[in-house]
């Protein structure tokens, strides 16, 4: 049995090799499913729920291609990827985009021939602190010691911190997050240090979370997003302006509850663009008219996705900060649908 | 005389003393506990210290565990429940239990097929495990239960693993007609036939394979839980014994080529971490692989654990063949026995009767070896844990209760491994100390 699954194997590769020259989307269209790569677990980022579904702030954005492209957000194969083998599965082609909250950094765009599509969600190192430490600045933790995981950006932006404010620290290093709060909690360190949505969601998890306080200072920019292979354009525009579409979408006031009535048509010209009642943008980006009203049903706009999986309605409770709309005095600028 | 006999003793018993129990210090739980726990002083500070130590694991340990919920949606509820008590979050292993078990994927319509499986699993096993108690015929169920099982897991059409056990059944058939003549016909013979009817049987397969089978196929990816480690854990251990038989015999064979194969094979995967195997097996063929081609990830992972437990397996079994005396040897020569009869009738019934606490060992360790695939994105009992549940908003900051359970049901199977080897040291043993 297993000899003629493997033989099978070869012949499906041999016949793949042959088409792998086709368009990421063509390939997509035709298996009519699309392989999105995910964490294998990150609270309000992404994970399955009791029933199998996943669900997540990534998840929302492969659901939201997904629609876009195929009609329907549940044709995602949903592919959990580790940190370690992420970048070789998407390489591979064993999936077609990764929504992996990962970091776009110039290696990883360049070096590694990866296409960063925009970002979903800017992050950045922070500090928390327990409330009884009395501190409300990271500048004040002179002396202090401090979690931290081994082998990662954090701990080089640590080190660059103190350095530069020029006040001394012990790190107590960890392995894993889980680790850490363990550690964190049994009073192992005075502050914990690792991306301000983890220390979000680490904090939500202690039995009283208002004994800790995530401090003000931001030390490094971990602007996360969607990636694709380099080489494929025209499907990393079809990913690009998904997500710009759920951005815009809420600039422009589209909701999920407001975009069947939206979609009839309205005075304003840019969301009649956007929604595929004026111009051919859909057809443009090698999808119909109707991409962008699927896609946001699929989930709703950014702002209801943020709210639904990691806002402050949330167990998690992140503030929009950074990743309010521009018009709010955060980053997010969607280009103009024209 | 009689008279001074009578002064010079005040008295003399008549009857004999009835029977008195022994007294308190020398009987029962007293005695039993004077010799074993409190016998000097040293032994007595100890007991004392053991017991304090078991009173402070009790005391910290059992309110956690009887005051556990075993019901909630969340772990903010079941905080809201303990209201500050101490308390342990069970809810999380009912909310979750089929997940534990099965992964998350598995379509929760079919979870009796995995169950079915595992307890057929046990009639399966049976036969060889108590080989002196059942009758041999039962054998033949055990020789079905792979492709049954194959069948029961993963589904897909019903033919494919009929073809699969046809294939072994020629190879068998040819096996049987040839090897009286020469071994090597018989062997090569055997897999040129196997061969070909898994080839013929596969086209067949594929061409009336019906479009809905009888149990819908559920892909390998869709695997996890404890499922997966036991799918792991079976295949690869009873994979790995006739493999490192295979491997311990080819080390100690005089063909130089085939020694200098075993040898090499050996010390090398003895040589690298397993967990580096599991890397190789998932990230490094992904390259050689053309793009868009995956092959079977399962099946990728249980050659490597499977290479690398028979490696090790072959030590042992060449530890086992090593303290034979050379006599055993001589005797099966003077026979007239050939090599495969030697081997068969004399020397590994008794090398590997020998090898048996090696043997378990090595099953053991590569049965909870089976969680490291966790690290390559496969969604074994830890793996679902470490992942999708302390991933989930609900249940983020649950560990003592989740690793908890995983620890105990590895730990009953394990302990069942260790128990059911050390009957059969006993139920083999044919020396007389």
């Amino acid at each position: 049995m297993n000899k003629s699954v493997f033989l099978g194997a070869v012949t499906v590769a041999g016949l793949a090799a042959g088409a792998a020259a086709a368009a990421t989307i063509d390939d997509v269209k035709a298996r009519g499913k699309l392989n999105c790569g995910v964490t294998t677990g990150l609270v309000g980022f992404a994970a399955p729920d009791a029933n199998g579904e996943w669900n997540g702030f990534d998840v929302a954005v492969c659901r939201a291609v997904a629609a876009a492209v195929l009609g329907d957000p549940t044709a995602v194969e949903f592919v959990p990827t580790t940190g370690k083998t992420r970048f070789t599965a998407l390489a591979s082609g064993e999936i077609d985009m990764l929504a992996r909250n990962t970091t776009w950094t110039f290696s990883r765009d360049v070096d590694l021939k990866f296409e960063f599509t925009g970002i979903n969600y800017y992050d950045g190192q922070g500090f928390m602190v327990p409330k009884g430490l009395g501190v409300s600045s990271a500048k004040e933790l002179d002396g202090a010691t401090v979690c931290i995981q081994t082998g990662t950006t954090t701990e080089l932006n640590l080190a660059d911190f103190f350095r530069k404010n020029n006040i001394s620290y012990e790190p107590v290093p960890i392995e894993t997050n889980a680790e850490a709060q363990q550690q964190y909690l049994a009073g192992a360190c005075d502050a914990y240090t690792t991306d301000a949505s983890g220390l979000a969601a680490t904090r939500a998890t202690f039995e009283t979370p208002a004994d800790h306080v995530i401090l003000p200072e931001i030390i490094s920019k971990e602007p996360l997003g969607p990636l694709v292979r380099h080489g494929d354009s025209e499907w990393g525009d079809v990913v690009r302006w998904t997500l710009n579409a759920l951005i815009a979408a809420e600039e422009l006031g589209v909701t999920s509850a407001n975009i069947d009535e939206m979609a009839a048509g309205t005075n304003s010209p840019e969301v009649n663009r956007l929604l595929g009642t004026e111009g051919t943008l859909g057809e443009m980006l090698g999808v119909d008219k109707d991409w962008a009203v699927r896609a946001i049903k699929a989930g709703g706009n950014y702002g209801e996705i943020f709210a639904r999986n990691i806002g402050e309605e949330t167990p998690i409770g992140l503030a929009r900060g950074l990743n309010a709309q521009w018009t709010d005095g955060g980053l997010l600028y969607a280009p103009p649908f024209r | 005389m009689s008279d001074m006999h009578q002064h010079s003793i005040r008295f003399v018993r008549e009857t004999m003393l009835p029977q008195a129990a022994p007294p308190v210090a020398e009987r029962g739980i007293v005695k039993w506990m004077r010799e074993n726990l409190f016998s000097n002083l040293a032994n007595s500070i100890l007991t004392l210290l053991a017991l304090l130590a078991v009173y402070y694991l009790a005391v910290e340990t059992l309110p956690w565990m009887l005051n556990g919920i075993w019901d909630a949606p969340s772990i903010r509820a079941c905080r809201e429940i303990l209201d500050g008590n101490v308390g342990g979050c069970f809810a999380v292993l009912t909310d979750r239990w089929n997940q534990l078990l099965f992964g998350f994927k598995y379509p929760s319509e079919e979870y009796w097929r995995p169950s079915l499986a595992f307890l057929l699993l046990f009639a399966a096993a049976a036969p060889v495990m108590f080989f002196k108690y059942l009758p041999g015929k039962l054998l033949i169920f055990t020789a079905i239960y792979p492709f049954l099982a194959y069948w029961l897991i993963w589904g897909g059409p019903f033919l494919a693993p009929v073809v699969a056990l046809l294939g072994f059944v020629a190879g068998y058939v040819v096996w049987n007609r040839f090897v009286t003549s020469s071994f090597a016909a018989g062997f090569f013979g055997a897999i040129a036939a196997a061969a070909v009817t898994w080839w013929l049987g596969g086209v067949i397969v594929d061409a009336v394979a019906p479009e809905n089978s009888l149990l819908p196929s559920v892909p390998s990816r869709d695997m996890g839980g404890f499922m997966l480690n036991m799918i792991l854990g079976v295949v690869c251990v009873s994979l790995s014994i006739p493999f490192g038989i295979a491997l311990a015999l080819g080390r100690q064979s005089s063909m130089p080529i085939i020694k200098w194969i075993c040898v090499i094979f050996i010390e090398f995967v003895r040589g690298v971490p397993l967990i580096t195997l599991l890397f190789v097996a998932n990230v490094v063929l992904a390259y050689f692989l053309p793009p868009g081609a995956t092959f079977d990830l399962i099946i990728r992972v249980i050659i490597m654990i499977t290479a690398f437990a028979s490696a090790y397996i072959a030590e042992v079994i060449r530890g086992g063949l090593a303290a034979l005396p050379r006599g055993q040897y001589e005797a099966a020569d003077s026979l007239g026995l050939d090599y495969p009869q030697a081997m068969r009738l004399i020397i590994l019934p008794q090398a590997l009767k020998i090898s048996i606490p090696g043997i378990v060992n090595v099953a053991v360790g590569l049965f909870k070896d089976t969680t490291l695939v966790s690290v390559i994105s496969m969604f074994d009992l830890v793996g679902m844990i470490r992942g999708p549940i302390l991933a989930s908003t609900d249940w983020n900051g649950v560990y003592w209760e989740l690793f908890g359970f995983a620890a105990l049901l590895f730990f009953v199977v394990c302990y069942g491994i260790s128990q059911y080897s050390q009957w059969l040291e006993r139920e083999l043993t044919t020396d007389h100390r």
